[in-house]
């Protein structure tokens, strides 16, 4: 479904992403996972069409979308839910869900309705100014608004970032549940177990560099994965 | 007493339209952290192009043209001086806005041969009525009026449209706004075209009163819009609106100050000596943010 050839990416001088390769097929959980600085974060970036990548390829169904602008991406359904979830703090919360939706021209409602029910927390403070929720209402908030766009493939960027245990569980709950519901998921994650146990195929990124590749369970038990990721 | 309330309207009047240049800087600041110093000259142009086209055409034609024109150069201005600086340093932006404040100004000089102009008459503005026993302008009258209606719609637009949501959303993070599918250079060309038009409308009505159009006239109106921003909070639209009419208010009532105490010509001086107090006191402003910087 999603096919990345080669990619390398370079900010300035520097080198972030130094020619990976990977798919993700349609129906998939797939995870991306490394350290602070491997480049993960830039992937996706680039996938979205924030960065222009200096060479190599996105392929989404058949189509080249190098270098596309994030609108023409956002519209082709694929949609990036960024690091530190960056919802609009002035907007309401219903407000961040509609502008989720911008590029759609049709009733909303049914979508909303929908996001509330995977999110019923949201529902409450549906007129609340989303600046005022909780880490973990707006990463449910950030991820809802993503759904708006009614997303082939959901792109998320480190969901569990700076959230407590129990609220990481539901998070990666939820994911599973918007996976069966049919939408593909591209997950990055420095919390390899969770991330690993919920994906179909993991990659392992070092640098700018895939060094490992297996089924989620399978890198679960590599000892290399082990000991740099897992802390076991 | 009539002499107080005659002072008075005009000031309000006067404050009305430095609102409607003031909500052009404002916004444009708000979704772009610049400060358009070309915004007066616009303002300027406006007036010209008023000018030009009541010689030959009818005034029901030359009021919404000066409009219509006034926009499309400001949206040209932008995309032609912003657009292509986007990702460069605020300073450079800034730089180039001056470059082209003085290009507006000698086109104009080149165009007029640097002659005040006089602004055409419309009778419906020039006609006096008598208010509390003083002749009043009907400009003095309708610009509250106006700006107050005008100021509704535009928050209305803000707060309850799509494009107005994008527009908040566009201000405060332009990168997770792309994500959302916003094409954000569309909604900075809305944002200048708003601007803009408030100001040709603003030109309309401050040429009525001062009808010698210079080359170099919008500066002084600019800047005090341009403080009036300031002062309400920059960024802020209601905050422009009361800022501009304190200005307005307080330069108007200055002038009027009896001959004797000689401090009329100090007007513009206060203007400034306000926006530092206020400004030591309250940084951002009256209704300003507290970071104005994008994060
Ligand atoms: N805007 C930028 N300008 C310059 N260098 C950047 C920029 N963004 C990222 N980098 C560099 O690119 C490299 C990869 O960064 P990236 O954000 O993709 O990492 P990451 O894997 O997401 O890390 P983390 O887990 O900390 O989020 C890093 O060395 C980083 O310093
Ligand atoms: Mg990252």
């Amino acid at each position: 479904m999603l096919k990345i050839n080669d990619l390398k990416v370079n900010y300035g001088g520097i080198e972030a992403v130094k020619g990976i390769s990977f798919e993700v097929n349609e129906g998939s959980i797939v995870t991306l996972i490394g350290a602070n600085g491997a480049g993960k974060s830039t992937t996706l970036r680039t996938i979205a069409g924030l960065v222009k990548p200096r060479s190599g390829s996105v392929e989404f169904l058949g189509e080249d979308i190098t270098g596309m602008a994030p609108n023409d991406i956002v519209a082709r359904g694929i949609t990036l839910v960024p690091e530190g979830r960056k919802i609009f703090a002035d907007l309401t919360v219903l407000e961040n869900l509609k502008i989720g939706a911008y590029m759609r021209k049709d009733n909303l409602n049914d979508d909303i309705e929908w996001v509330y029910s995977l999110f019923p927390r949201l529902k409450e403070r549906s007129w609340q100014a989303g600046g005022t929720l909780s880490g973990g209402e707006q990463q449910m908030l950030a991820v809802g608004r993503a759904l708006m766009s009614r997303p082939k493939v959901l792109m998320m960027d480190e969901p569990s970032l700076g959230l407590a245990p129990l609220i990481v569980r539901d998070i990666f709950t939820i994911i599973k549940e918007i996976n069966k519901q049919g939408v593909t998921v591209l997950l990055i994650e420095q919390n390899a177990n969770m991330a690993l146990k919920t994906a179909d195929t993991g990659y392992v990124l070092e640098t700018g560099r895939i060094t490992l590749t297996g089924a989620g369970e399978e890198l679960l038990s590599n000892e290399a994965v082990k000991a740099a990721y897992l802390g076991t | 007493m009539e002499y107080i309330i005659s002072v008075l309207l005009s000031g309000i009047s006067v404050g009305g339209q430095y609102a409607l240049i003031a909500i052009g800087y404002t916004m444009v600041y708000g979704i772009l952290r610049l400060i358009n110093f070309a915004h007066g000259d616009v303002f300027m142009v406006a007036g010209l192009i008023g000018i030009y086209l009541s010689a030959t055409l009818p005034l029901y034609i030359t009021i919404p043209l000066v409009i219509i024109m006034t926009v499309i150069l400001a949206f040209v201005i932008e995309r032609v001086a912003y657009k292509p600086l986007r990702s460069a340093p605020r300073m450079s932006v800034m730089i180039s806005a001056i470059g082209v404040s003085y290009l507006l100004q000698n086109v104009a000089t080149y165009v007029t041969g640097g002659q005040p102009m006089t602004y055409p008459t419309i009778p419906g503005l020039s006609a006096t009525v008598n208010i509390a026993g003083t002749p009043t302008k009907w400009v003095v009258i309708l610009t509250p009026i106006l700006v107050i209606i005008l100021v509704i719609l535009l928050t209305q637009l803000i707060n309850h449209t799509k494009v107005g949501m994008a527009m908040r959303a566009v201000s405060k993070d332009f990168e997770t706004s792309q994500l959302m599918g916003i094409k954000i250079n569309r909604v900075i060309s809305a944002t200048f075209i708003i601007g803009s038009a408030l100001a040709a409308i603003g030109s309309i009505l401050y040429f009525t009163n001062y009808t010698a159009v210079t080359p170099t006239i919008g500066a002084l109106p600019g800047l005090k819009a341009f403080v009036a921003a300031v002062f309400g909070g920059i960024g802020s639209i209601p905050g422009a609106v009361i800022g501009a009419f304190i200005i307005g208010i307080c330069e108007t009532i200055i002038k009027a100050l009896p001959s004797a105490w000689d401090v009329s010509v100090f007007s513009d001086a206060f203007t400034f000596a306000l926006l530092i107090i206020i400004l030591v006191f309250k940084p951002t402003g009256l209704f300003g943010e507290k970071a104005t910087d994008k994060v």
